[in-house]
């Protein structure tokens, strides 16, 4: 059973925890021990807002084993509000509808099952905002 | 049953799938389109959802309207019939997701359909009882019924989730709740089955009906309340007809039940269907309103409650999506296309 | 630091190679170097390659190469790094006959890619991604070049068919190589009309995964003639590293790694890119063939479709790419690709390219690693 990698990162998929560097106070996600900006150790826990816009996207028809049941689904580079740019999902959505600067908000989802046997990976995922 | 200590809700949140099969979509594949439909037609979850992350979501709009830190929850439970592991809670997931971890109770519950509303009981009565000042309670459920059975037009998915705490920080407080329960298997699913068996129309008179009616009026004579006292009602709701039926044998009006009646729109969404209800509810009351949310879980049991809303109520009702917002946001889906997503179909 | 040339140079036919096994084709190509050199020995033997253990359940990939080409007892072993594992492979073999620790290295790129499922191939390729914060969200190499290709057309104002001639010259030159996967020329219209891939990467801009291997034999320069008719010497090599996953990089349009060593190789050789006669480029998807030219000094930002459409890249032009049908159209054998262009640029330096035959001294290679993330860049001179 492959718990461990996937338990080891949780709190990040689950949330956004990223971290904000100590020394150049830059926003980091994902978290990282060096700061990419500096290369300094040191960073402050921090979770995201979760609030972004699409900064690219492209179709999966032909998925990576694990995925093949979810295809078509559309993969983007989100930038989030805070600064850092992350590859996630998007879902809820028709890809005719996705356009880049569309603004979009993290959800929780499910990312993979790890067979019928296996663990239930979750992570985040991006959709279009819905209004309050 | 009244709390030692003044309980309410502090935030609620809402959470209804995308996707929306038309009940003519069963008609159409099982009845040759003939006969009446218990609904217009019911929400549908997604490849990538299940009950854990539609728990979260409404975990997370309720958060959201009670601005209370999720470090300060001390208890996250969840209710439902369709946790995703048979061993693992789904709890677990839910506190880590809003950041409740590590001090604080999780369970999974369990009641058919009343599973949420049992745990919000509990709920109030930890923050009653002054063991915790927050404490969160969620109905999830994604609920599968057997191709072609009348339950396949109904069983819907969907989410709610309440945080409780001191009445002073409430947006509702609690006046009293009542349970009633006795051993009546109408509805059941054995450990390993996929689907539910039901006992037809045994589901009505001696379940849903006798256990709600009993609990409501305990709730009454115990308050001194009439029907009249209040502004809306909530029943437990899978399909239209049986919570309009049990309104009109309370004594309760059309109008008390317009706000929290969704099944015609989503469906039953099972161990959400009360609770969605309370929060459409919610969604739409003014300080003073009184609420009656009356649940009913096979097997068999009713939990109500009573709830008076407060003048804080409407600056918390604008911080997150409302459940009519959740519930506009539809995509239909045809009869093939859900049972792809519902899993319905042999992969291997 | 000793000069380094090129005196034996091998390659199979690029393909499903369904008859042939990961260490047949690395075989093929290694005693096809052999056998176009009059080396006699070789110390050491470096094999490129990406997946052997996740498809063929192959480790310890340079011994048994080394084993079965009958090079028993040299240092042999596998190095990795994605799709630019062969270009690796070269780099240590030129490194390791510079350092005056070796005479003759055998640099082999080799992939076996049919001996499993698409699923897991595709999965697999994936690898070369960020496994926790790209590969985790189900991305697949062409939907990470449909991310770069879709921004890229939305900032340039560059249009799907626009891309459309990095295909046509491949496939154009690629009719004339015997050992290439596709034969046949393309037209803009077929191109326009093929299905999606990965929107909006279309079929043909992407390359196909295949077989294939192919071998180079590097020994120093002063005594290169004594072992080959026509050396090719190596004048610079190089390689440089950027941020593996897309999402974080500054400037996700600016492949910094392919920049970087395009301007080390520029240095080392002591050559701008105009003096450059051809440049056999990454080609994995018609986006990275735009950005390698941008990135090199071969087209200002965003401008690389635009001069491909004025023809500056056909085999006529000023910079001819894939003359003899880049990974587009000869194929893209994962890590063998790196040593397929270096083999290319032989071919062309030493007169061998057939039809495709151009007028050529100086050839530089680059190969790229995933999106990019690394790049080693070669030039070699008649």
């Amino acid at each position: 059973m492959n718990v461990a990698r996937y338990w080891r990162t949780e709190k990040t998929r689950y949330g956004l925890v990223g971290e904000t560097c100590r020394i150049c106070g830059e926003p980091i996600f994902p978290p990282r021990d060096l700061c990419p900006h500096c290369t300094e150790a040191g960073q402050d826990v921090r979770t995201f807002g979760g609030k972004g816009e699409v900064y690219s996207f492209s179709t999966v028809n032909d998925a990576p084993a694990g995925y093949s049941e979810y295809t078509p689904y559309t993969v983007a580079l989100i930038k989030l509000q805070e600064g850092p740019l992350l590859t996630a999902q998007l879902t809820d959505v028709d890809e005719p509808d996705v356009h880049i600067g569309m603004p979009v908000e993290m959800v929780t989802r499910k990312l993979k099952e790890e067979g019928e046997n296996g663990m239930i990976v979750y992570g985040y995922k991006f959709r279009p905002v819905i209004q309050a | 049953m009244k709390p030692s200590r003044e309980v309410g809700i502090v935030g609620y949140g809402a959470y209804v799938p995308r996707y929306r099969l038309p009940a003519s979509e069963v008609s159409r594949v099982w009845t040759g389109g003939h006969g009446g439909v218990p609904v217009d037609e019911k929400s549908v979850p997604g490849l990538d959802e299940d009950t854990a992350t539609i728990a979260i979501e409404a975990a997370r709009n309720a958060l959201l309207r009670s601005e209370v830190d999720p470090g300060d929850l001390r208890s996250v439970w969840v209710g439902s019939e369709s946790h995703p592991y048979a061993v693992k809670p789904t709890g677990t997931i839910v506190a880590e997701a809003i950041g409740a971890t590590p001090a604080v109770s999780v369970a999974d519950w369990q009641f058919a359909c009343k599973a949420g509303t049992e745990a919000l009981q509990a709920a109030f009565a930890l923050v009653g009882s002054s063991m915790a000042d927050y404490a969160m309670a969620i109905g999830a459920d994604t609920a599968q019924g057997r191709p072609g059975d009348a339950l396949e037009y109904t069983a819907a998915a969907g989410g709610a989730a309440f945080v409780v705490g001191a009445r002073e920080q409430s947006l509702a407080y609690l006046e009293a709740s009542y349970s009633y329960v006795t051993d009546t298997p109408d509805f059941f699913r054995r450990p390993y089955r996929h689907y539910p068996e039901h006992g037809g129309r045994f589901t009505g008179e001696p379940a849903y009906f006798k256990h709600i009616t009993a609990a409501v009026q305990a709730l009454l004579e115990e308050l001194g309340y009439k029907p009249t006292d209040f502004a809306a009602a909530v029943f437990h709701q899978p399909n239209v007809k049986f919570p309009q039926r049990v309104a009109q044998i309370l004594g309760f009006n059309k109008d008390q039940l317009k706000a929290g009646l969704l099944a015609g729109q989503v469906g039953n969404t099972y161990a959400a269907a009360a609770m969605l209800g309370l929060t459409a509810a919610l969604d739409v009351a003014k300080p003073g309103d009184r609420i009656l949310m009356a649940s009913f879980g096979s097997g068999a049991g009713s939990d109500a409650f009573s709830f008076v809303v407060t003048d804080v109520a409407c600056e918390r009702q604008a911080r997150a999506p409302s459940t009519q917002a959740y519930i506009a946001r539809r995509a239909p889906v045809d009869y093939a296309l859900y049972t792809r997503y519902r899993r319905k179909l042999q992969m291997q | 630091m000793r000069d380094v040339s090129i005196i034996g140079i091998g390659q199979t036919d690029v393909g499903e190679r369904w008859e042939r096994s990961l260490r047949d084709l690395a075989v093929d190509a290694v005693v096809a170097a052999m056998k176009d050199s009059h080396a006699e020995r070789v110390d050491a033997l470096y094999v490129g390659n990406m997946l052997s253990g996740e498809l063929t359940a192959q480790e310890h990939l340079g011994t048994l190469i080394a084993d079965w080409s009958g090079l028993g007892g040299a240092e042999a072993y596998k190095v990795e790094a994605a799709d630019a594992s062969g270009a690796a492979a070269v780099r240590l073999a030129y490194l390791g006959v510079a350092s005056g620790i070796h005479d003759f290295v055998i640099a082999c790129g080799v992939e076996k890619t049919t001996d499993a499922d698409a699923e897991t191939t595709n999965a697999a390729w994936s690898y070369g991604t960020d496994a926790e914060y790209e590969g985790n969200q189900g991305i697949t190499m062409p939907s990470m070049a449909g991310l770069l290709m879709r921004r890229y057309m939305h900032e340039f104002s560059v249009a799907h068919e626009d891309l459309a001639p990095f295909a046509v010259i491949a496939h154009a030159n690629g009719a004339n190589n015997p050992h290439a996967m596709f034969r046949s020329p393309i037209s803009a219209a077929v191109y326009a009309k093929a299905g999606m891939v990965a929107d909006p990467v279309g079929m043909f801009d992407a390359a196909p995964l295949c077989d294939g291997a192919a071998a180079v034999l590097l020994c120093p320069t002063e005594v290169a003639n004594r072992f080959a008719s026509r050396p090719v010497r190596i004048r610079a090599s190089a390689a440089a590293s950027d941020r593996l996953a897309i999402h974080s990089r500054n400037d996700p349009l600016f492949l910094r790694a392919a920049h970087l060593s395009a301007e080390r190789a520029y240095m080392q050789a002591g050559v701008a890119p105009h003096e450059l006669d051809l440049f056999e480029l990454h080609d994995a998807f018609s986006i990275l063939a735009a950005l390698s030219l941008e990135a090199c000094g071969f087209a200002g930002r965003g401008k690389a479709a635009e001069l491909a459409k004025q023809g500056v890249f056909d085999l006529q032009g000023k910079t001819p790419i894939c003359t003899m049908g880049g990974l587009k159209a000869r194929g893209h054998p994962i890590a063998a690709s790196g040593v397929y262009q270096i083999v290319e640029v032989v071919q062309q330096l030493r007169g061998e390219a057939g039809a495709n035959q151009i007028e050529a001294h100086l050839g530089m290679a680059q190969s790229l690693g995933g999106t990019g993330a690394t790049a080693i860049t070669h030039i070699l001179e008649a």
